[in-house]
């Protein structure tokens, strides 16, 4: 038996904002991966809770007239990976989240989770940076849209107002397209386990594959929210394709990441891991692009 | 607990393929309410918290860890436990025989959990390497194999069922 005082399990997503509003102490549960275990350790005991399991309209990946991909925030990591629609457009996001804890929870962990539970270690924030992905919440007021990088507030606190919740996450058409990219977890362990470092990379290269048209690099574990290193962006941006560059870009990262100390790993740990993932995922990405080395 | 309002709610599912509903305790898990009203002790409780795959059943022949599922959330879903894999006579399924014969059991805790991610691994009809066998068991800890021959019992199960040999290790 779980420790919790209520459930209310809402069927609409306007059932669920009612639900909020009704309840503005209750906490909401999706795939419970986070909420159950910390309800078991004793962090969320007695509390009420909101299901938003059976909200099968926020399942699933689709694609907006306008090209705009749309994940709904409960689809699952296994299904994310599994989607054509990302295999196709943002191939990074489903490798990165079929990197998250082992099988059984990749089926229950949904997208929505990883972001709303403000975590800096989450699989897919890093990937989500790097793509300026869009957050939808639904409120009593109806839908808001807000960019992934101001949705974080800080460590374990994101941007969810009263009444609000997210409904799904957008990824821009002249955000992904002929975009390439890679996500590199470092961590202990190849399963089960937290990253140490998470580096998302993706570069887009001109016609002739000469050029880096655009590049973008987002962390993981580099502070205490999800974030762009910019500086290593500009650097690269408009650059012919060498793997000077993948150096100059890699090094450029150290201006704009701030880790910190941890049981995990050490500041400096992390700093030459991330100088070294982003290299790793920057010449990665640019192979993937087709661009000749 | 002075301020808990007991709460009951009834689900309807399917069982090992009968169909079932029970009025659950909101606050059960989906182990809780496996073990407690179904008896179905395959079902372990390990950690409780998502990290070892003890718990672990299908639900749409998908494998979850029961531990951190809700009772409530079995609402119209499929669910398969070890018990249902057995045939009329209490048979093995070849998936467990081969866990017999490989030596892939030792204090057999882990072993329902592991099995049934077997089972979804061996229904989807695919070949896969030891490399993404490997990742594919990666929910599930075992503190006495070492997991080298459960590996094999799942890996000869699936060379049996694509009518290929096993090629040499
Ligand atoms: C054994 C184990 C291993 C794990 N390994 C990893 C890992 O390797 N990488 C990783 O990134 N994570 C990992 N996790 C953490 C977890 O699985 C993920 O963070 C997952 O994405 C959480 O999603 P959920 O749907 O289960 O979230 P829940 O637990 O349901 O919710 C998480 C938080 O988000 C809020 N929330 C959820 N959905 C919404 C919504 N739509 N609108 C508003 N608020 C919402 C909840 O209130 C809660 O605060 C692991 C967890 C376990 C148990
Ligand atoms: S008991 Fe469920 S994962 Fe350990
Ligand atoms: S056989 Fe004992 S835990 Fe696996």
């Amino acid at each position: 038996m779980y420790d919790l005082k209520a459930l209310y399990q809402a069927g609409t997503v306007a059932e669920a904002v009612a639900l909020r509003l009704a309840h503005p102490e209750a906490h909401i549960i999706a795939g419970g991966s986070d909420v159950l275990v910390q309800m078991r350790e004793g962090k969320r005991a007695g509390v009420e809770l909101i299901s938003i399991q059976g909200l099968d309209e926020l399942r699933g990946v689709s694609m907006e007239a306008d090209g705009t991909l749309r994940i709904g925030s409960l689809t699952s990591f296994s299904h994310i990976t599994r989607d054509p629609l990302i295999r196709k457009h943002l191939n990074v996001l489903g490798e990165a989240v079929d990197q998250v804890g082992g099988p059984q929870i990749r089926n229950i962990g949904t997208i929505g989770g990883n972001t709303c539970n403000g975590v800096t270690s989450a699989d897919s924030a890093s990937t989500l940076f790097a793509y300026d992905a869009i957050v939808e919440l639904t409120g009593p007021d109806g839908v808001r849209r807000q960019p992934i990088g101001e949705f974080y507030i800080k460590a374990g606190k994101v941007d969810l107002r009263e009444g609000e919740i997210q409904t799904a996450i957008l990824i821009p058409k002249d955000s992904y397209e002929r975009t390439f990219g890679h996500y590199i977890k470092y961590a202990m362990r190849n399963a089960m386990d937290i990253a140490t470092l998470g580096t998302s990379v993706n570069v887009r290269l001109s016609a002739d594959k000469k050029t880096v048209e655009r590049a973008r690099v987002a962390f993981g574990v580099a502070g205490p929210v999800p974030l762009r290193a910019e500086t290593a962006e500009q650097a690269a941006a408009g650059q012919p394709v060498s793997l000077q560059l993948a150096e100059t870009f890699a090094q450029a990262v150290k201006a704009d990441i701030n880790p910190r100390d941890s049981w995990r790993a050490a500041k400096d740990f992390r700093m030459h891991i991330a100088v070294e993932s982003a290299k790793r995922a920057f010449l990665e990405s640019v192979k993937l692009a087709g661009g000749v080395l | 607990m002075e301020n808990h309002v007991i709460q009951y709610q009834t689900v309807h599912f399917n069982l090992n393929g009968k169909d079932t509903e029970r009025t659950v305790d909101v606050r059960a898990s989906l182990t809780d309410m496996l073990r407690e009203d179904y008896r179905m002790t395959s079902v372990k409780k390990g950690c409780e918290v998502g990290e070892c795959g003890a718990c672990t059943v299908l639900i749409d022949g998908k494998a979850f860890n029961s531990c951190i599922y809700l009772a409530v959330w079995a609402e119209g879903k499929n669910i398969r436990t070890l018990e249902g894999l057995l045939g009329p006579n209490g048979e093995l399924s070849d998936i467990q025989q081969a866990f017999v014969d490989e030596a892939a059991i030792q204090c057999g805790f882990c072993t329902p959990g592991f099995v049934l991610t077997a089972v979804e691994i061996l229904e989807s009809g695919q070949e896969y390497t030891d490399e993404e066998l490997r990742k594919l068991l990666s929910g599930h800890l075992c503190r006495c194999t070492g997991y080298e021959n459960i590996l094999r019992a799942v890996k000869t199960t699936m060379y049996r069922r694509l009518g290929k040999p096993m090629p040499a290790e």
